[in-house]
């Protein structure tokens, strides 16, 4: 025990998360100026953004009630477009993704497919599903096959890259111990991978398939058919009522969808 | 795993044939969906279109190349506006979501009532696109970088808060029981046994939701809430294919650099 | 002085763990709280500060009664009783100094508990406690930095700063490697001897309970089955309180300091 009248400080700081104090202090300073100058440049009309307000309660009042009733049938032909273009293309990306993600697999593939695969999962990740439905109507024209093409491009990038990384992350001893037993390729695939890797994929199809119904929803405004090309026919002809309803309408489909992906990824493990 | 005697000793199959014809029966349905969604789809293609596609794609692409380097001095100002967006959006976001999610994390939410509004808080956030929240804000306040930040704001509020509530469910229950055991009061537990556990995650969800906002501001001028997606659609309407290669080009070297980013310093924090 | 009379609990799956227990415990008595898993040695400390609510029953800190107590009360009550976890329990990302101060919480305000601004002698107080179990060098390290030793360490400063009059310790070892137990162990004593507290130390290990108590309290099925001198602990009583085993090896043990079962 120490000597009986030993004093001790009586005051404590707490040591801060950045030790440096140069780098610390660069770093609130940079901040501040980043904010300082990214609302400078904001250029904002405030005039217009005041007199948006008004104009924004006459927008949201216009929005209810939500009209279901004057526009039933072009409604469900939209919702029922986005649906069936988001199965197709769930289906279509996720065919195409089990070869491009099992050769995205580091510990699966040689080097030079390694890097092909990457390559293309890198590609269809880096633009949304926006900017290459505005392709893909340039090529295909107008309509719902555009945007399957869009989003079965965008599901690989999705799902090759976090299926890869799943084999990536899986336990390499059973991996070897089906290897020992003189398993052939496509046998160790089916026997060691496949199982390890199975439940959480079919969680990630529900998920990608609710991910490609809601992007169904912004490839139509630009042409890509769907319920998307619906509700922006509804803005444009001022049809806020209309539009609400869709917007609901998505709503609810989307939680069905999560409820369903969450309940099914508890069923599958 | 069952096992089925027969005339010549046991057997071993992996499923019952019960098990064996539910499996195919499901197989069954969930091609006949495809086949009747293919149909449907099929049927709204002008098939035309789609054999002339690889004949477009080529001269398209021929159009592309090479990207307009000069362009690049016009892009500046909209690659800082997309960045702006994304940032201050995400500053937004977070800031929102925090009450959100402590309201909808079932161990800190006030009262039953409070966490289901939170909830339809959540969903609805995540449900709509930015885009058409950014298309909606256009109408309000004008097109413009305004619009597009608040957009982002509105889509990422749902994501943020979901992933920080799940965040505040999962945290250690004996911590903050230590804490409550000192006799501290309800925002003392909450300073000192909840907020410590689940700063490291809110951090890391502000800079994943960051880079994915990168991404999803690039697009929002095509409804006219600006950055670089204003200059892309002005490209592509006017036909002017060796500027819209240089867009994407810088569209792409963008998203690289904001994603090396975000990964440095999720592994700083973590 | 700690008075239970009657004390109940009923959990809502309908398991009753605490089936009326009576005990009081005098200043500065340092009791061993022993029994099979599942006997209510953890719902019945947690009883007594309310981190779990009795469903009947009384508690008596002295004069208060703790069972009928409002929620800004029972605050001050629990500053009152310090409480060592067995999985220490500290909050892992912050630092020691502020897992030591977190004590306090009771006494000082939001605002100045926010900014980490404790009175003077709070903080001279948490260094020399650090001092005293040997942790002064730790003070700026996060708590997860830490081993299992000097975590439970760092739990009993927490629990002393509050200055209480009784201690609350949940298994204390149960996480640790036998040496550490015993050193913990013996540090717990020694501490509570110095400041004359009392203490009830929920404990599943025999030897620990006979070697650091002055009295052992047995509970089986949340029922009182023995209450006695730590040397009154015969085989019988053991296969009272926990059931028909071999107990002769176990109660021979308590002289050897270095054979203990390292379960513990």
């Amino acid at each position: 025990m120490s000597v009986a009248e030993q004093t001790f400080p009586s005051s404590w700081r707490r040591p801060p998360f950045i030790k440096n104090p140069l780098l610390r202090w660069s770093i609130i300073i940079g901040a501040a100026i980043y904010l300082a100058l990214a609302f400078g440049t904001m250029d904002v009309n405030w005039q217009r953004a005041a007199e948006g307000l008004p104009r924004g309660q006459r927008f949201i009042a216009a929005f209810f009630p939500p009209n279901f009733s004057d526009n039933l049938g072009v409604m469900w032909d939209g919702i029922f477009e986005s649906i069936w273009m988001a199965i197709i293309s769930t289906i279509a990306g996720i065919a195409l993704s089990i070869p491009i993600g099992l050769g995205a697999a580091r510990n699966l593939a040689p080097k030079w497919v390694y890097l092909l695969n990457r390559s293309i999962i890198g590609g269809s990740r880096t633009f949304p599903e926006v900017i290459l439905a505005i392709f893909a109507v340039k090529l295909f024209g107008f309509g719902p096959f555009a945007g399957f093409i869009a989003l079965s491009i965008g599901t690989i990038g999705f799902y090759a890259k976090l299926l890869a990384e799943d084999i990536e992350n899986m336990s390499a001893s059973q991996a070897e111990a089906i290897k020992a037993t003189g398993a052939g390729w496509f046998q160790w695939i089916n026997y060691a991978i496949q199982p390890q890797v199975m439940p959480r994929m079919i969680g990630l199809s529900v998920y990608r398939l609710d991910i490609n119904f809601r992007e169904s929803a912004v490839v139509g405004i630009v042409g890509g058919g769907g319920i998307g090309a619906t509700l922006n026919t509804a803005f444009e002809r001022y049809e806020f009522d209309t539009a609400a309803a869709i917007l609901l309408i998505i709503i609810g489909i989307v939680m069905v969808l999560e409820y369903t992906s969450g309940f099914l990824r508890k069923y599958v493990q | 795993m069952p096992r089925i005697d027969s005339t010549n000793g046991p057997v071993w199959k992996r499923r019952t044939t019960k098990q064996q014809w539910a499996i195919w029966a499901g197989w069954l349905v969930a091609l006949a969906i495809t086949a009747f969604a293919w149909q449907r789809i099929s049927e709204k293609t002008i098939w035309f279109f789609v054999q002339d596609a690889p004949r477009q794609a080529a001269d398209i692409g021929s159009r592309m190349i090479p990207p307009k380097f000069s362009y690049m001095s016009k892009l500046w100002a909209p690659i800082w506006d997309t960045l702006n967006i994304a940032t201050l959006g995400t500053v937004i976001a977070l800031v929102i979501a925090v009450p959100v999610a402590f309201a909808a994390a079932r161990n800190t939410t006030p009262h039953p009532i409070v966490r289901t509004i939170a909830i339809f808080i959540i969903v609805a956030s995540r449900s709509v696109n930015s885009l058409i929240w950014a298309l909606m804000l256009v109408f309000i306040f004008g097109p413009g970088v305004l619009a597009g930040t608040i957009a982002i704001g509105l889509r990422s509020i749902g994501f943020c808060a979901k992933l920080l509530y799940e965040g505040i469910e999962e945290i250690d229950h004996t911590q903050v029981e230590a804490i409550e055991a000192t006799g501290a009061s309800g925002p003392q537990k909450m300073v000192f046994g909840i907020v410590p556990q689940v700063l490291p995650t809110f951090a890391g969800i502000g800079v994943f939701r960051w880079d994915i906002n990168i991404r999803e501001s690039t697009i929002l001028g095509l409804v006219g809430a600006g950055g670089i997606g204003l200059e892309l659609n002005g490209s592509i309407n006017t036909l002017a294919w060796t500027q819209v290669s240089m867009i994407l080009l810088v569209i792409l070297l963008t998203v690289v650099v904001s994603e090396w980013v975000s990964a440095k310093v999720r592994g700083a924090i973590i | 002085m700690l008075r239970l009379e009657g004390l109940k609990k009923r959990y809502k799956t309908g398991d009753e763990a605490l089936k009326g227990v009576d005990l009081e415990i005098p200043d500065g008595q340092v009791i061993a709280l022993i029994g099979p898993s599942g006997a209510g040695k953890s719902t019945l400390i947690r009883c007594v500060n309310r981190l779990v609510e009795p469903t009947g029953g009384k508690a008596f800190l002295g004069d208060i009664e703790l069972t009928n107590l409002s929620s800004s009360k029972l605050r001050k009550a629990r500053s009152r009783m310090g409480m060592i976890f067995q999985e220490y329990a500290l909050v892992e990302r912050l630092t020691v100094m502020e897992n030591v101060l977190s004590g306090r919480l009771g006494y000082v305000g939001f605002w100045s508990s926010f900014f980490r601004r404790f009175p003077a002698k709070d903080v001279q107080e948490a260094y020399r406690l650090l001092d005293r179990v040997g942790l002064m060098h730790m003070a700026d390290k996060r708590a997860d930095e830490l081993s299992g030793g000097q975590r439970q360490r760092v739990g009993i400063c927490r629990a002393l700063i509050q200055n209480p009059d009784l201690l609350l310790i949940d298994e204390p070892t149960a996480s640790l490697d036998p040496k550490t137990s015993r050193q913990i162990m013996r540090l717990i004593n020694e501490l509570c001897q110095e400041r004359g507290l009392a203490a009830i130390i929920n404990i599943h290990d025999v030897l620990l309970a006979q070697m650091f108590s002055q009295r052992v309290v047995g509970l089986k099925l949340g029922e009182i089955v023995y209450d006695g001198k730590p040397d009154g602990l015969t085989p019988d009583v053991l296969t009272e309180i926990y059931g028909e085993e071999d107990w002769e090896a176990t109660i021979e043990k308590v002289d050897d300091e270095n054979e203990l079962e390292s379960e513990a």
